[in-house]
This record gives structure tokens, sequence and C-alpha cells, in this order.
């Protein structure tokens, strides 16, 4: 007889692994599937040649301080019943916005932000403070509402382009599923996990975090399956009663929870079905990484993460080109307030990408690519900070091939399907969806998800 | 349980809630949420713990009984009083 759980859920990343806790905390029967040999999705971790490297995670968003009563992150640690102390985030030192003509830098003070483009700006910091109060007054979290254009309300309060390019540039890098546009309310979530809230990493980077929520859901008495990727959802009559796995097992449950994407679960409950709605995204990216043999500060760049743009129009779209060297994210891990410095230097630098250019290339020029568009992303990227390339002593770069390997997301998108679906439904009753493709963004966006979305329909 | 047994119990739900407010001076009159920092996702916890802890159902038209301390004992106090502590 198949082995049965109120809920199983797919993939053990933040949205699943949170969705876990509070599942197993109210004593719930549930059980993490997970295809891949480690915990993460998304937001992982790994060891090459005797280093740690973190995937996906910048930085956190959404940075509190301690003992702060509101804002996502104290909400995601009550629900989840975890202490400030569990994340251990470290504040952002300062980050920077850098296009031609114009530089705004940022804390994790929102004034200073205030300042900044009060002073580089002043024609437009009237526009910008209403639309702060728009922000304000905007509920993002409401599961049932309606998409509405970002830059049509933020051209409302801004009159100048250059401005409105720069404050959607970190928006649309950390969290844009869509093209050249935002939904607004993602723009709001964005705007102040970012720029309100700001950045913060724990001293072991993401690992931490991962390992403190399995931690606390094994404890919780949840099972977590490694090495389990779920071949099918099999339904009868409208629900979902089992999954079956890659080798063979069936595991029936009373609901399911999937944060494998829209498109990739409903290809789950029907492989050879007609065209899906849900379409995958394709914004994805090739991150350089490379391990320094000083850190960053000892050559002169301090801030914490730069998103940088040599146009003054940013282009934030899928490139007809392998790599699109006009913009990108310069992030370097050593430069928050840690009490301690970090083992080595790092400077990671992601660039959009082209998906299919990618994945379609072949094995044998595969590698020599990745080489190839390493050295011209920290080319360009030099532009703007120091040049570190004589200090580089390891490098490692991901693609587009790399996410899709290592996530199951087709295309490799980072940001999910641009449709969201905000409710979680599926076609079926009792199969839901969490994490990028419900739509909360970023780290604490995507355990807020996880957490939502069981509580709305899996603990009744 | 008795009426200051269940306020206690509540009080450590709380604690558990929302570990960092201080909860010494709460007034059983007045509304948890202007008291504390408390949104709809944790009030449900209340409900969610006290199923979990008593295997006591509380439907959702009964949840206004629960804004304050006060309110809430009095509510749980003839659905408990048989419930030993620690049940």
């Amino acid at each position: 007889m198949a082995v049965r759980y109120d809920t199983v859920i797919i993939g053990a990343g933040m949205s699943g692994l949170s969705a876990g806790v509070r599942l197993a905390y109210y004593e719930k029967n549930v059980c993490i599937l997970e295809r891949h040999t480690t915990i993460g999705g998304l937001n992982s971790f790994y060891r090459l040649r005797k280093r740690n490297y973190d995937v996906g995670l910048h930085a956190v968003t959404n940075y509190a301080e301690p003992g702060t009563k509101q804002g996502p992150l104290s909400k995601l640690l009550r629900q989840l019943r975890l202490k400030w102390e569990d994340f251990d985030l470290r504040p952002q030192l300062q980050s920077s916005i850098v296009f031609p003509g114009a530089t705004l830098h940022f804390t994790n003070q929102f004034n200073y932000f205030v300042e900044q483009i009060a002073s580089a700006f002043p024609q437009q910091i009237d526009g910008f403070r209403r639309l702060v109060t728009r922000i304000a007054e905007h509920d993002a979290l409401d599961l049932e509402r309606q998409s509405v254009s970002a830059r049509q309300v933020v051209s409302e309060y801004i009159r100048d382009p250059l401005l409105v390019d720069m404050l959607f540039c970190p928006l649309m890098f950390y969290g844009s599923a869509t093209p050249r546009d935002m939904d607004f309310s993602q723009f709001v979530i964005m705007f102040k996990s970012i720029f309100h809230e700001g950045f913060g990493r724990p001293f072991e980077g993401i690992r931490l975090i991962l390992k403190r929520l399995v931690k606390h859901f094994k404890s919780l008495g949840g099972h977590l399956k490694l090495r389990a990727g779920v071949q099918e959802i099999r339904q009868s009559n409208g629900r979902a009663t089992s999954v079956l796995l890659d080798d063979g097992t069936e595991i029936e449950a009373d609901n399911i929870l999937s944060s494998a994407g829209a498109a990739e679960t409903l290809r789950m409950i029907d492989p050879n079905g007609p065209p899906m709605k849900a379409e995958p995204g394709d914004i994805s990216f090739v991150e350089s990484i490379s391990v320094l043999d000083c850190e960053p500060a000892q050559l002169g760049h301090r801030d914490t993460i730069v998103f940088y743009s040599d146009t003054k129009d940013f282009h934030y779209e899928r490139p007809d080109v392998p790599v699109d060297l006009r913009s990108g994210i310069i992030c370097s891990p050593n430069n928050f307030d840690y009490s301690q410095p970090l083992e080595d230097g790092r400077i990671r630098i992601t660039a959009l990408a082209d998906p299919h250019y990618w994945m379609n290339l072949p094995e044998d020029q595969y590698v020599a690519a990745k080489q190839h568009w390493n050295d011209e992303i920290i080319r360009c990227a030099t532009q703007h900070i120091p040049d570190f390339r004589s200090h580089v002593i390891d490098t490692d770069v991901f693609t587009p091939r790399t996410i899709r390997r290592f996530t199951g997301h087709l295309n490799g998108c980072v940001y999910g399907a641009p449709q969201k679906f905000v409710n979680g439904q599926t076609p079926l009753d009792n199969l839901f969806l969490c994490g990028t493709d419900q739509g909360f963004l970023g780290i604490v966006g995507a355990m807020l998800s996880g957490i939502t979305i069981a509580n709305r329909y899996l603990l009744k | 349980m008795t009426s200051d047994q269940i306020r206690q119990v509540i009080l450590d739900i709380l604690g558990r809630i929302a570990p960092d407010e201080d909860l010494t001076d709460l007034d059983d009159a007045r509304p948890f949420r202007e008291q504390m920092e408390l949104d709809s996702m944790d009030f449900l916890d209340i409900v969610m713990e006290l199923r979990k802890m008593y295997r006591i159902q509380i439907p959702e038209e009964d949840y206004s009984n629960l804004n304050t301390m006060g309110g809430t004992v009095q509510y749980l106090l003839p659905r408990l009083k048989d419930v030993p502590v620690g049940a």
C-alpha cells in the first residue's frame, strides 16, 4: 500500500520548507519531496574546490533590526516560531544605482535614499514623495488583486525617465518575471523590501537560513526526502490523489502544494495535454563568481551591491545575444556589517542572458562559452568598480542551463512565470502553488508565500 | 481550568506568537490589537494553538469573542472547565 500524508510538498526551497514548518507545527502529517540532492532550489549552496558558494541569494531583502515588530521579516519569524537570531542577518554597508550621468546610493535607512534623490533630481523629489505615499497606502498582499502597470503608475508621479529607470533597475533585477514593466503590486513589494527595509546577509550565507528551516521542520516531525523528483501528479474527478516519483514510488496525499512552478506543475498533471495556459518565464541570468586573494574593500570597493546600466534606458528583457553586457548587478558578500571578515574575498556579477542560446549550446562549446562571457562580464563591470582581475584565485560561472538543471525551471527562469497565480489555486481542487509563481518575491517573500498558502488552504 | 488558568494559557500562546511583546501590563478589557502588533495571521494562530493544545474547535463566526483577553476567557471558560491544565 502507498504511503499517505495529509500534505505532500513538491520542492525543498524557501517556500516549500516554510509551508512545511507551518503544517508540521500544527501536527499535520507532511512530507517535502525534492528532486535535487540538496535543499534550497533557487537559493542554494554548494562546495567547490574546498570553498563554500551561495547560489541565488545576493542579499536577503526586507531587512529589519532585532526587536522590530512590524514588516514582513517579523511576520515571517513569528509565523515560523523562529527568533531573529536564527537568521542572523547583518545589514548591508551601502549600495548604488549607477546610470550614465547619475548615481544614487542607498542604505537600510530610507531617509538617506530620499536625500540622494532630492540632491540628484531636485525637480522630481516632490513627485517621489507622493509616490512613496501611494506605495504606503497600497495593499500589495491582497490575494484577489488586479494587475496594473507599474510604469504607468510611477510615471504619474515622476517625469524624468532617467529616475524612473533608476528606480526600476534594482527592483526588476531582484524580482521581475516580466520584461520591461512590472505589476504595480510587485513593484510595491520590491520597493518596500529593497528601499524601505534594505539588504542583509547571514555571515554564513544562505545555508544558515536553509539549515535552520530544515532542522525546525524535522524537529516538528516533518519528513524530507531528497533525490525524490515528482514525475506525475495523479488525479481522479478533479482532485489530486497521489504523486508518482522518478523511481516509481507512489505517495498518496490529501493535498499537494507545489513550488515547482505553474507550467512545470501542470505538466506533472498531464505531460501530454494541450498547450498550457501557464507559460514559463524566460528572464534568466549568467553569473560570474570570482574568489579574490583579498577583501574587495582593500581594493577600494566598499559597496554591498552595485546596480548599473551603461544606457540611460534600462533594458530588462531577454537579450538577443548570449549575455546583455549593457547592465548588471555587482555583489560583494564581504561588504556587510559583520563582526569578522569572511574567509575570502568575493565578487559576484550577474547579467541578463538569453536562455535559448545557453540551452542549445553543444556540450563541447559550453565550457569555452562560459569562460568567454565570464571575461566579458568582468571587463564591463570593472568600468564601475576597481579592477580586481589580478587578485582572482578561483572562478565559477552559472548560466540558465545550470539553473534549469538544479531547479527544474523550464528556460532556467529565475523569477518564474510572467503571470502569477496569486491565490495559489490550480485546476485541481486540492493542488496549490507556492513560491515564485505564486508571486511573493525575494527570500522573505518566498517564505511568506509558503506560509500564506499553507495557512489559507492546508491548515483547516 | 479556572479563569486564571485560561488567562495564563492565552498569555503563553501570545508569548509564542509574539515573543518581542511585553505582556505584563495587558489590559483585559481592551482589544489585543490595540495593545500589541497582531495581524490576522497572528490572530488565526491563537485559534490554531488552542485547537492544537485542547482539541477545541472555534467556528469563524465566534472569532469576534476573542478580541480581548476578558472576552476570550469568558468564551473559553464553559468550553474548558472540565479540561485539566496542560492537557
